[in-house]
C-alpha cells in the first residue's frame, strides 16, 4: 500500500515535471503535488479489524460535522451494530432524523422519524440542491469514498489534517481553501475540523488529529463494512488451501514416482 | 466397449449413449506426452477460470440491474446486503484479472514451445479468437457497475470505432443505440456481457477437439514416436493439474480475501457521470498493451488498425515462423528474442498505464515497432538464418539415455524425476 502511494506520487511528479518541461500546457493555477502520510491502521493486515472506539467516534464526527453537508446512503442504521450498539440505541439514533414516506392511504406523501432498515438520510433531496446551498461545489457522498481514492484512508486522514496556509507566492481564490493532500491543493471545503470541535462521548481528547483518524476509521468501514468477515473468511481459506495443497503435492509424487 | 464400466446402469446408458465411453477415451485414458512441464498447467487452468467466472456471473446477474439509474447502487447492494454478496462480485472482478494472468501464459508457453506449429495451427487460432471473445467480454463487464472508468472507459474503446472512414460515426451511434454511451448501451453490454461467455465455451470445444486430435505439444517439441512416450491423461495430469490449481487459488485468494481492489481503479467507485471526465482515463491492465499500441501512433485510424493487427499477426504466426524446430529449446538465437518479446509486451503494458505525453510516447512508439518487427521481421529471418540445437529422438530417448547434452533433455529429465 505504501509502495502504491509512492509510486503515484512519483508518477504524478514525473507527469508534472514533463507538463512543465513541454512549456505552456501546465495549468495557470498551482498545481501543486498531493502529498499525504502512510498511517497505521487497526484495519490493515491480514488480521486487521475495526477499532470499536474509533468507529464509534468517528460516527459522533460525521453526524457532528460531515452530515451537515455529505450523504452517507449506502449505509444503513441497522449496520450500527456492529459497532456494539444495541438495538434500541439504534432505534434511538435513526429516530433523530425524519425521512419522507409514502403515500399513504389517502394518497399523501408523509414524514415519520428513520427506522433502523432506513439509510443515513442525506442533507439534501438531490445534488443540484447540495451544489446550491455550497456556492456550486457538490460535497461528495461519503459511503465509498475510502474505496474511491487512491490512498484510501491515508488519504482521507491527510486531507482532514492538510489544511495549511498557502506557500510564498500561491493565491487562493475567495471561497477556496489551501490543502496539501488534495489534487491541484485547491478545495472549496472549509476546514471541518477544530480542536474539540466535538465533545467524545469516551472522553477522549478531541484534537483534530484524532478527529481526523476516527473519521477515517469510520469511513474506511463505511466502505467496506464487510472488511472483517473478508479477513477472516480469507485466513480460514488460504490456510485450508496450503494443507490441501500440500496434500495434492505429495500424491502427485507418489503417482509420478513411475514415470521415467 | 460396454463391459468396461461395471455399474450397470452405466453400461445401459453408455450402450446407447456413449458419453462414458467419451469421457472414459478423452478424460482418463488420453495419451499425453509424459515430459510436460507446469507451464502446461495453464491450459485447465484457464478452463477452470471460465468456470469460476460463469458461475459467479450468473449468481452476480441475479441480483444485478442493468439501468442506468440502478446499477451503481445495485452493485452496492450486492457488495453490503445479499449475502456473501462481496465475495461473490471480489472473485468475478478478480477472477477476470486472473482469467488473463493465466491465459496470456498460457499464450507465451505456446510462443516459446512453438505450440503453433503444424499440425496445431487452427488449435492455435482457435485460441487467438478466444483470447479477442474475452477481451470483448471483459470490456463489456467492466461497463456494467457504471462507474466513472465504466462510462468514460465505454466512451473511449466505442469511440475508436469512429475512426472508420465515412460509416464511423454511423457505426458508433448504432454501437451505442443513441448520440452518446447511455442506457441502451448499459443494456446491450449486459445483454451481450452474458451471451458471449458462452460463446467462448463454444470455441473452448472446439479448442480442445483441435488439441486432441494430435494430442499436447511438449517441451522438447518432438511428436511422439511410441506409446513409450506417453502416459493416460489420468490420474497422472489429473492430479497435476489438480495440484497446480491448489497453486493458482491460493494466489487467487491472497488477492480476493486482503486486496480486492488492488487491480482495480478507485475511479470506478464513483458512480458515473457524463460530465466529469476524469483526469486519466485507464483501461483495466490486461488491456494496457494494447492501449499503449493504439496511443503510440499519432493517427487514430492507424492506432486503432496496429492495436487490432497486434491481434491479427497472432493469426498467421504459424506461417511467419516457418522454422520446422517447435521447442524454443533447441533455437539459440529464436530464444533470445522470445525473452526480448516479454519484456517488450511488460513495457508495454507499463506505457500504456502512464498518461501519452513525453517520453513515454516515444518508447511506446519503439516498443510497438518491436512488437511487429518481431513477428513480421524476426521470426521470418530466423527460420532462414538459424542453425537450431539437434534434436532429441524422441520424447523417451534423452531421459533414458542420459539425455545426450541436450538442455532441453535434462531440464525434461529433472522435471520427471520431481
Amino acid at each position: 500500500m505504501i509502495a502504491r502511494i509512492k509510486t503515484l506520487a512519483a508518477a504524478t511528479a514525473v507527469a508534472s515535471a514533463m507538463l512543465g518541461a513541454a512549456g505552456p500546457t501546465g495549468p495557470a493555477l498551482a498545481a501543486g503535488e498531493a502529498v499525504f502520510e502512510a498511517q497505521d491502521w487497526s484495519f490493515s493486515g491480514v488480521f486487521g479489524t475495526f477499532d470499536r472506539g474509533a468507529l464509534q467516534r468517528g460516527l459522533q464526527v460525521y453526524q457532528n460535522v460531515c452530515a451537515s453537508c455529505h450523504g452517507l446512503e449506502f449505509v444503513a442504521y441497522r449496520n450500527l451494530d456492529q459497532f456494539g450498539y444495541s438495538e434500541d440505541e439504534i432505534k434511538a439514533l435513526a429516530a433523530e432524523k425524519q425521512v419522507m414516506d409514502g403515500p399513504n392511504d389517502d394518497g399523501e406523501m408523509f414524514e415519520r422519524p428513520a427506522l433502523p432498515s432506513d439509510r443515513f438520510v442525506s442533507p439534501f433531496p438531490n445534488a443540484a440542491a447540495a451544489r446550491a446551498a455550497n456556492g456550486g461545489a457538490y460535497p461528495p457522498e461519503l459511503s465509498l469514498i475510502v474505496d474511491a481514492r487512491a490512498g484510501g484512508a491515508d488519504y482521507i486522514y491527510g486531507l482532514l489534517v492538510g489544511y495549511t496556509d498557502p506557500p510564498e507566492g500561491v493565491t487562493i481564490p475567495d471561497g477556496m481553501y489551501y490543502n496539501t493532500a488534495f489534487p491541484g491543493n485547491q478545495i472549496a471545503m472549509p476546514p471541518p475540523l477544530y480542536p474539540d470541535g466535538v465533545t467524545y462521548s469516551d472522553n477522549t481528547p478531541a484534537t483534530v488529529a484524532q478527529q481526523a483518524r476516527d473519521l477515517a476509521t469510520f469511513l474506511a468501514w463505511a466502505s467496506e463494512p464487510n472488511l472483517e468477515e473478508r479477513k477472516r473468511a480469507g485466513v480460514m481459506t488460504i490456510l485450508f488451501l496450503l494443507v490441501l495443497t500440500g496434500l495434492l503435492y505429495a500424491t502427485k509424487r507418489k503417482i509420478w514416482a513411475d514415470v521415467h | 466397449m460396454a463391459t468396461k464400466f461395471e455399474n450397470p446402469i452405466v453400461r445401459w446408458i453408455d450402450h446407447r449413449l456413449p458419453i462414458f465411453s467419451f469421457m472414459h477415451h478423452e478424460l482418463h485414458e488420453y495419451p499425453t506426452p509424459k515430459n510436460l512441464n507446469y507451464w502446461w498447467n495453464f491450459g485447465s487452468l484457464a478452463g477452470i477460470a471460465l468456470v469460476i467466472m460463469l458461475v459467479t456471473g450468473i449468481t452476480l446477474a441475479m441480483h444485478y440491474t442493468p439501468h442506468v439509474d440502478h446499477a451503481f447502487n445495485s452493485v452496492e447492494r450486492i457488495m453490503r446486503d445479499v449475502n456473501y454478496g462481496w465475495l461473490i462480485r471480489y472473485i468475478h472482478m478478480n477472477g477476470a484479472s486472473f482469467f488473463f494472468i493465466v491465459v496470456y501464459i498460457h499464450i507465451f508457453r505456446g510462443l516459446y514451445f512453438g505450440s503453433y506449429k503444424a499440425p496445431r495451427e487452427l488449435l492455435w487460432m482457435l485460441g487467438v479468437v478466444i483470447m479477442l471473445l474475452m477481451m470483448a467480454t471483459a470490456f463489456m463487464g467492466y461497463v456494467l457497475p457504471w462507474g466513472q472508468m465504466s462510462f468514460w472507459g465505454a466512451t473511449v474503446i466505442t469511440n475508436l470505432f469512429s475512426a472508420i472512414p465515412v460509416i464511423g460515426e454511423s457505426v458508433v451511434t448504432w454501437l451505442w443505440g443513441g448520440f452518446s454511451v447511455d442506457n441502451a448501451t448499459l443494456n446491450r453490454f449486459f445483454a451481450l456481457h452474458y451471451l458471449l461467455p458462452f460463446v467462448i465455451v463454444g470455441v473452448v470445444v472446439l479448442h480442445l477437439v483441435a488439441l486432441h486430435r494430435f494430442g499436447s505439444n511438449n517441451p522438447l517439441g518432438v511428436d511422439v514416436k511410441s506409446p513409450k512416450d506417453q502416459i493416460p491423461f489420468h490420474p497422472y495430469y489429473t492430479i497435476k493439474d489438480a495440484f497446480g490449481l491448489g497453486v493458482f487459488l491460493i494466489v487467487f485468494s491472497a488477492f480476493v480475501f486482503f486486496a480486492p481492489n488492488f487491480l482495480g481503479h478507485p475511479d470506478n467507485y464513483i458512480p458515473a457521470d457524463p460530465l466529469v471526465t476524469p483526469a486519466h482515463i485507464v483501461p483495466e491492465w490486461y488491456f494496457l498493451p494494447f492501449y499503449a499500441i493504439l496511443r503510440a501512433i499519432p493517427d487514430k485510424l492507424g492506432g486503432v488498425l496496429l492495436m487490432f493487427g497486434s491481434i491479427a499477426v497472432l493469426f498467421i504466426l504459424p506461417w511467419l515462423d516457418r522454422s520446422p524446430v517447435r521447442s524454443g529449446q533447441f533455437r539459440p538465437i529464436f530464444k533470445i528474442f522470445f525473452w526480448i518479446l516479454v519484456i517488450d509486451v511488460v513495457a508495454l503494458t507499463y506505457l500504456g498505464a502512464k498518461p501519452a505525453e513525453g517520453w513515454y510516447v516515444f518508447f511506446s512508439r519503439i516498443a510497438t515497432a518491436y512488437y511487429f518487427a518481431h513477428f513480421l521481421v524476426i521470426l521470418p529471418l530466423l527460420s532462414v538464418f538459424e542453425t537450431p540445437r539437434q534434436l532429441p529422438k524422441s520424447i523417451s530417448e534423452p531421459v533414458i539415455g542420459g539425455g545426450g547434452g541436450f538442455a532441453g533433455a535434462t531440464a525434461a529429465r529433472r522435471e520427471n524425476d520431481r
